[in-house]
């Protein structure tokens, strides 16, 4: 199966007779899509215990250094984690979990001070908008009293979600990341969020008052974030109920698992929502990762994920290679045909995903890549949109060729999914 | 219609991709998810597939035709796209969400297509008030600090100068404002503004009896508009509380002609069957003329596109393309509201919510679909349909339109629908009179409002309230409530045999 895969053109496996065809079980590939989901998240807490060490000696010895090196620790954690994205859209498990680390957008005005000018002070479906947990030590929430003298994980959990509103976003990488490089109040002009260090120093070194809870809960924050992906990674283990699910039954489910979450993280989340809105308007409020201006990397990243996933290989953060009996597989032997014109079509969106990271390393970031007037970037960018858009279509016709039906692609929040909804 | 397990229906949706393979479009998804959770066999691809593309669908289990979402789970029951829309669509319909989610800021900031917010407003957001796309809930009373979040209360006054009532007859403005507080009390602003005050509920409380001898507790709101901070409000002052309206279906709405409303009409009940039903003229300001109204609790608003424009001006405080005006509802006597930074940009058009932004919203709300019915062949709904029939319901709540084939609105384009009203006006008594005419509208006067989704609403949202003010707490209080043309019809069921007024029920929650 391998071999066919590696030889994987029409004209190629032509010459190799009808063995070379065999696919392989529905079984195998769900069982390689629950490893790299595994190794995944696995990796996503390998390096999200690095950021929590590197938050400890932060904390520890506040300096530029230390500073540093958290934010280092951050862009490295982002890496394994958005190509477990693909996971998220077809695996209730998953989608129910993962407010909890990567909601978005976020009202920053909860954790810490911001920009009041450029924020507004109230926001009336958001009563916790001004509440700022850093500043406050008890909490006036629709007129419930919140204690929060001390900042701990506890604290966070109760504040995720407040009142049944999605973008009170208290934990997570977000939560991190804003805690690390604060508010862009760049634009679209170059340049990410500016917190300084000293936002950690202690004594008459700190900046913008209660350095101490900030530090508090950036390790809080850190100390969550790893809980939550070990629970995750548990869950894709041997035995656990994420595998156990995808491997159910006649491996249909977990066929409808696996290309529900390549198409609607293709369609409506990636390509719509995070990219092709914020071109749309030129606006770098619709921008993912924005306070570090990280957003090349976490886009290219989910577009690398969708690919790990139809392949079936995924290259670890140690190097190593997790790979198997891959969805590629079970489609050539159906429609050799449309696993070649896939496989090309999710190369063309890696690839054009590649084209905004380099941009990035050249200095131009995606908030600039958007901005009006920049016609070049604009194009970097529709380009990448286009790319997500034609996959999209591709991965569709899986759906007839390998005989399940009826999947749908959305993305987001409205992703017809009951049993996250009721 | 069984969409779990045994009589499972052919889809009649499917169409052909540029490719050669044929796609079953998202036709009983879930439910195909179900059937394979359950280890039951899944239909191939062929056995799913009838026919190409335009087969229209004729059944009253799919109140949107072919549009219809084939999967009534879930509190995102009202989130999902025209069942027959193509793939290339889909991404406008998730980029128009996207902004009818957007929280929109304050101007002036870097985010030059965000700003624009206020000063005064209702909501940051338009699914602050439309919660999930369903209804609203009225204003707490128990908790009136939360103030009205998917409510509001328009405000205005009888004419007061010749022109003022020239302009108002010849149906170029439906209402004039209140001089200070403006066409709506906005109890939100940015930072620096006051918001115009709070809304307060208070309930009095109406028995009602039925034919056993059973009480219904209906309450009738008070509102009141408190910590006025722009001193005393028009002493004619006249205030119509309306909550927000579910979302779904509107395009299909849009797409009855207007030849359909008018024969309904019978503004003089020429008939004599006790029912009126008058078409509002309103003034369309792209089209420069009077128009038949459709939309809003009173018909005030004569296309879709208008009364979102309209929802971003007075509830959300942006200027539009119809509503140029950077400072929303702000007064002249509201100076520092005027005065107030917009988010008027050269580079979109001088608006905050420019055409781009309208027209992808716009295209969302004409496609939020309609749920299926996943038991509209129980035998009680049979059974309650023909009552809802016979005592006259249907008059004016018009179970079926068959719509014309059209270009411009593909999805809407031929179907069959089922939203049960006429969406005319008619005077609905003093019980639930606001007192407050709009347009043609008397405030004895309202529209009557499409059906589809009723039953739902709960399921969206635990305090979603029915009637224009949210007032009615259960479907059977929205029943009693009903006056005017419609109290033969409340007197029937008042005087129905418990069990009988059970199977209407239970055709209303089916819907």
């Amino acid at each position: 199966m391998k071999i066919a895969k590696i030889l994987g053109t029409a004209a190629l496996v032509s010459t190799l007779g009808v063995q070379a065809y065999a696919a392989p079980g529905a079984k195998d590939v769900l069982t390689t899509y629950a490893d790299i989901a595994h190794a995944g998240y696995e990796d996503s807490l390998i390096t999200a215990k690095k950021l929590q060490s590197a938050i400890d000696a932060l904390i520890a010895q506040p300096s530029a250094e230390t500073f540093g090196a958290a934010k280092s620790a951050w862009l490295a954690a982002r890496v394994p984690y958005q190509q477990t994205e693909v996971y998220r859209f077809g695996n209730a498990i998953v989608d129910d979990w993962e407010g909890k680390v990567n909601a978005w957008p976020l009202d920053e005005g909860l954790i810490d001070y911001v920009e009041t000018g450029l924020y507004g002070e109230e926001s009336e479906e958001n009563p916790a908008y001004t509440a700022n947990v850093i500043a406050n030590p008890s909490l006036n929430i629709s007129g419930t009293t919140i204690d929060a003298l001390i900042i701990d994980a506890a604290l966070l959990e109760d504040l995720h979600e407040i009142d049944d509103v999605e973008s009170n976003v208290a934990t997570g990488y977000h939560a991190i990341e804003f805690l690390l490089w604060g508010q862009d109040l760049n634009g679209t002009d170059a340049g990410a969020g500016a917190r300084e260090w000293t936002d950690y120093a202690t004594g008459d070194a700190c900046t913008n008052d209660n350095c101490d809870r900030r530090g508090a809960y950036l390790k809080a924050a850190g100390e969550l974030l790893v809980s939550d992906l070990e629970w995750i990674s548990e869950q894709w283990a041997d035995g656990g109920e994420a595998r156990e699910t995808v491997l159910e039954g006649d491996g249909v489910p977990g066929l409808t698992a696996i290309v529900t979450g390549m198409g609607s993280l293709s369609y409506g989340e990636l390509g719509g929502e995070r990219t092709k809105l914020g071109l749309l308007l030129h606006d770098p409020e619709e921008e993912h990762d924005c306070f570090s201006d990280n957003t090349h990397n976490s886009h290219f990243y989910d577009a690398l994920g969708i690919q790990n996933v139809y392949l079936g290989r995924y290259t670890r953060v140690d190097g190593s290679v997790v790979e198997g009996p891959a969805l590629s597989d079970l489609v050539a032997a159906k429609d050799a045909a449309l696993d070649t014109e896939l496989r090309g079509k999710l190369a063309t969106s890696v690839l054009a995903g590649k084209a905004m990271v380099t941009r990035a390393q050249g200095g131009e970031h995606f908030d600039q890549l958007i901005a009006m007037g920049n016609d070049d970037g604009n194009a970097v960018v529709q380009t990448f949109v286009d790319a997500l858009v034609d996959q999209t279509k591709s991965i569709e016709q899986i759906i007839a060729a390998v005989g399940i039906d009826g999947i749908e692609f959305e993305g987001s929040d409205s992703l017809d999914n009951p049993s996250a909804v009721n | 219609m069984a969409l779990n397990g045994g009589g499972f229906s052919l889809p009649p949706f499917c169409f052909y991709n540029n490719h050669k393979t044929k796609i079953v479009m998202k036709r009983f998804v879930p439910a195909l998810r179900h059937l394979a959770l359950s280890g039951l066999a899944v239909m191939t691809v062929s056995a799913l597939i009838p026919t190409a593309f335009a087969q229209q669908v004729d059944d009253p289990a799919f109140p949107g035709g072919n549009t219809s979402w084939p999967n009534a789970d879930g509190r995102n029951v009202f989130t999902h796209y025209s069942a027959n829309m193509t793939f290339e669509k889909r991404l406008d319909f998730k980029l128009g969400e996207a902004l009818f989610q957007r929280l929109w800021v304050t101007a002036p900031t870097r985010t030059k297509t965000a700003d624009g917010l206020g000063p005064l407003f209702n909501s940051r957001a338009c699914n602050g008030c439309h919660i999930r796309n369903g209804r609203g809930h009225p204003v707490d009373d128990n908790n009136p600090e939360e103030g009205a979040t998917s409510m509001l209360l328009r405000l205005s006054i009888p004419p007061q100068t010749a022109g003022q009532l020239r302009d108002h007859l010849d149906g170029k403005i439906a209402t004039i404002p209140d001089p200070v507080y403006g066409g709506q009390f906005q109890d939100f602003s940015v930072a620096g503004i006051n918001a115009e005050g709070r809304v307060k509920v208070s309930y009095e409380n109406i028995d009602v009896t039925l034919s056993d001898g059973d009480i219904i507790t209906l309450q009738k709101p008070d509102y009141q508009m408190t910590d006025l901070a722009y001193g005393p409000l028009h002493p004619d002052v006249m205030v119509s509380p309306r909550l927000a309206p579910p979302m779904i279906g509107l395009g299909l709405l849009e797409a009855i002609p207007d030849e359909l409303l008018l024969a309904r009409a019978d503004p003089q009940d020429a008939d004599g069957d006790g029912i009126s039903g008058r078409v509002n003229h309103v003034w369309d300001i792209a089209k420069g003329q009077l128009a038949i109204g459709r939309f809003g609790w009173k018909a005030g608003m004569p296309s879709l596109d208008q009364q979102n424009q309209n929802a971003f001006q007075f509830d959300v405080g942006l200027s539009t393309p119809l509503y140029p005006d950077g400072s929303g509802d702000c007064t002249s006597a509201q100076t520092a509201c005027l005065n107030a930074p917009n988010g008027n940009d050269p580079e979109f058009e001088n608006l905050e919510a420019h055409s781009q932004v309208t027209d992808l919203v716009l295209y969302y709300t004409r496609n939020l679909a309609p749920p299926v019915r996943t038991n509209a062949d129980d035998a009680d709904v049979v059974a309650g349909q023909k009552i809802f029939d016979s005592i006259g319901c249907a008059s004016c709540h018009t179970p079926r339109y068959q719509l014309p084939e059209r270009t411009d609105m593909t999805e809407q384009s031929g179907q069959v629908i089922w939203p049960y009203s006429d969406l005319l006006l008619h005077d609905m008594g003093e019980g639930l009179a606001d007192h407050r005419p709009e347009a043609q509208a008397s405030g004895r006067e309202w529209r009557t409002p499409p059906l589809w989704g009723l039953g739902l609403a709960k399921q969206i949202d635990p305090r979603a309230g029915f009637l224009h003010d949210g007032r009615a707490r259960t479907i059977l209080e929205a029943v009693l409530w009903h006056g005017g043309e419609a109290e033969p019809a409340r007197h029937s069921v008042t005087m129905l045999p418990p069990s009988e007024r059970r199977k209407l029920l239970a055709f209303l929650k089916s819907l």
